[in-house]
């Protein structure tokens, strides 16, 4: 088994995640697009972190799974508050702020 | 391979020592940040203002003089936390800037005599009982959904005192990204400092929809860059087997390993960076946010957070691509040309003072790139002189923009602003001073600043960038003038907008604010000296 695959698929997940943010409308999917990106670059650390034969990348990936919480937390509670005034979470319709 | 080492062998994980004394102030602020936290959840409502207030002053306050105290006694650079966090002369004088640019921030902040009961967002129960007496808006409705002032009328409305934790979480986050000696510490402080900016900009009282649309894009646009970034960090990794800035630094000079991944991960790690330092072609949320958050939350994140970003920047490239500088000087010239022309051409065309303020930092986010590129110790001073400056402007403009206030609150529109002088000749006098010190004129800090920067540049070998800044400070400056003849020589409107008279925490920062740009600008020397005191430590 070569690692290389591993950082192949992590860089076409991110992909997908990164194309998911700019082509999706809907507030909550783009926010799981990036949460997409966040678990892509976690199996890039993780595949590095086994071909240095160090444990930086493991430690790095938990860290990382920590902030992706807190994000969430965060991100959800102001979609949440925006929908409640809007009745919309489609990030087109936020278009008030423009020029 | 070795990997099979790591099943057998297992791994001890002893405690790094920690020089208590040089990270004190980050300490201070994150223990003032949970204090606060406590006090919201167990004072009760109509006691939380005052209270809060008080600790927050009280923590930067003794943050402050736990800084003054560490740096006057002289210190070598010290890193703690293991290699964590490096206690050097250019993170102690960025924790001091972020320190003194969060008081006159947090004043705004705490004002309630502007806005009746202060400009964030009532709470739920008191939102809910005013939309079914008063009848407010429902969805889809006008965006100028304006709240009444809650509580009696004859006492002080509550306030919201949420922001006072979030403030000084962000600024803790703030001053452990400057200080951040790793990457991984660099993307915890990144996240530490960003939530809880992310959340403030959504709490506005007055243009709640305007509020919230600036949140949620700030926060989708943050969390993608922050996401970049980390896969930046990820390739760095793969490419240097560490995140710590010096070992990345050793190992691009010294491997025989493939570049790409090097740069790849270089060039993703400085999408984030840039995007918090608003750097033009990652600049797109700026306006936007500058422009629906609620004014003094513009004022804290358009001063420290561009002082926490470019050191950061500098940090990042001094260190841990010193050595391969001319791989990516080519590059980042681009973005810094492209920051200034956005900025100076866009910021012509706007309406709105609050979009334009934005445009205008875009710029002067250009005219950092030139010191953060310039790898020598007069780049570092330049740049550090520059954020301290150009923050303190900042927060006294948009003091002065939560002055002038129509009847939905405040004028945003430039017509509004016309022949102000006329009805207050002190506020449009001020406005005119810090206006022309972000034009950069002589006599006023901003002329020091773009002239330290500019200089530090020429040196280290960048005169085309220099003679494009210079251009684009002249067609800045046109904008600036712009609202200033606007205030002078204009007819003010019949409706226009009315200006009023701060209480003592807005008049105190706003003074602030001014002298600060003024004695820069007159006498920069004993700062310019401090910058210079000390270069990264590694």
């Amino acid at each position: 088994m070569t690692p290389e695959y591993y950082l192949l698929l992590s860089a076409l997940l991110f992909t997908i995640g990164a194309v998911g943010v700019l082509v999706r409308r809907n507030a909550v999917v783009v926010f799981m697009c990036i949460e997409l990106m966040l678990n892509a670059v976690n199996l890039s650390l993780v595949t590095f972190s086994r071909i240095h034969g160090n444990l930086d990348g493991q430690v790095m990936a938990l860290f990382v799974m920590v902030v992706a919480a807190c994000e969430v937390v965060v991100g959800l509670a102001i979609i949440t508050a925006i929908f409640r005034t809007r009745q919309s979470s489609s990030v087109d319709d936020a278009n008030l702020l423009k020029y | 391979m070795t990997t099979t080492s790591l099943a057998q062998a297992p791994v001890l994980i002893e405690m790094p020592p920690i020089d208590w004394a040089a990270s004190a102030p980050l300490w201070i602020v994150f223990t003032g940040a949970c204090v606060s936290v406590l006090l919201e959840a167990f004072l009760p409502r109509h006691q939380r203002w005052p209270v809060q207030v008080l600790a927050t002053g009280l923590t930067l306050v003794a943050a402050l003089v736990a800084l003054a105290g560490y740096a006057l006694s002289g210190p070598g650079p010290v890193l703690t936390f293991g290699t964590a966090l490096a206690v050097d002369g250019p993170s102690l004088f960025l924790w001091g800037t972020l320190i003194v640019l969060a008081i006159p921030s947090l004043l705004l902040l705490a004002d309630r005599s502007v806005e009746p009961g202060g400009v964030f967002v009532a709470s739920a129960a008191e939102r809910a009982a005013a939309r079914n007496g008063g009848g407010g808006s429902g969805p889809g409705g006008p965006p100028e959904h304006v709240d009444r002032s809650y509580g009696a009328p004859d006492e002080t409305p509550t306030m919201q005192t949420e922001p006072f934790p979030f403030v000084l979480f962000a600024l803790g986050g703030m001053m452990a990204f400057v200080a951040a000696n790793d990457l991984l510490t660099m993307f915890i402080a990144l996240e530490v400092l960003s939530l809880p900016l992310y959340l403030l900009c959504g709490l506005a009282r007055r243009r709640r929809l305007l509020s919230q649309e600036a949140a949620v894009k700030y926060f989708l646009l943050g969390a993608f860059a922050s996401a970049f970034f980390l896969y930046g960090i990820a390739l760095v990794y793969g490419y240097a087997g560490s995140v710590s800035l010096r070992e990345i630094s050793e190992a691009a000079a010294g491997t025989l390993a493939s570049d790409t991944l090097l740069f790849a991960g270089l060039a993703l790690l400085l999408v984030g960076l840039l995007f918090k330092g608003s750097v033009a072609p990652f600049h797109t949320w700026t306006p936007d946010v500058y422009q629906g958050a609620p004014t003094p939350v513009t004022a804290f994140m358009a001063a420290c957070t561009k002082v926490a970003a470019f050191g950061a920047i500098a940090r990042v490239l001094h260190v841990a691509f010193g050595s391969t500088v001319w791989e990516w000087r080519g590059v980042l010239w681009v973005v810094a040309v492209v920051s200034m022309v956005v900025g100076a051409v866009l910021g012509l065309t706007q309406t709105d003072v609050k979009r334009m303020i934005a445009y205008s930092s875009i710029a002067h986010a250009g005219f950092l790139m030139l010191g953060a590129m310039a790898l020598t110790p007069d780049g570092i001073a330049g740049l550090m002189f520059y954020l301290v400056a150009y923050g303190f402007t900042t927060v006294a403009v948009f003091g002065v923009i939560s002055l002038v206030r129509g009847p939905d609150g405040e004028a945003g529109h430039l017509s509004q602003w016309a022949g102000l002088a006329k009805r207050s000749p002190l506020v449009a006098g001020i406005m005119t001073f810090l206006l022309l010190a972000l034009a950069g004129i002589p006599l006023t800090s901003g002329f020091t600043a773009k002239f330290a920067v500019f200089s530090a540049a020429l040196a280290d070998g960048m005169a085309p960038l220099v003679v494009i800044a210079l251009v684009a400070s002249a067609v800045a400056a046109f904008f600036y003038l712009r609202v200033v003849v606007l205030m002078y020589f204009s007819e003010p409107a019949e409706d226009g907008p009315t200006v009023v008279v701060p209480g003592a925490f807005t008049t105190v920062a706003i003074t602030l604010g001014t002298l600060a740009t003024l004695v820069l600008g007159i006498l920069p020397t004993p700062v310019l000296d401090w910058a210079a005191s000390g270069t990264f430590a590694g």
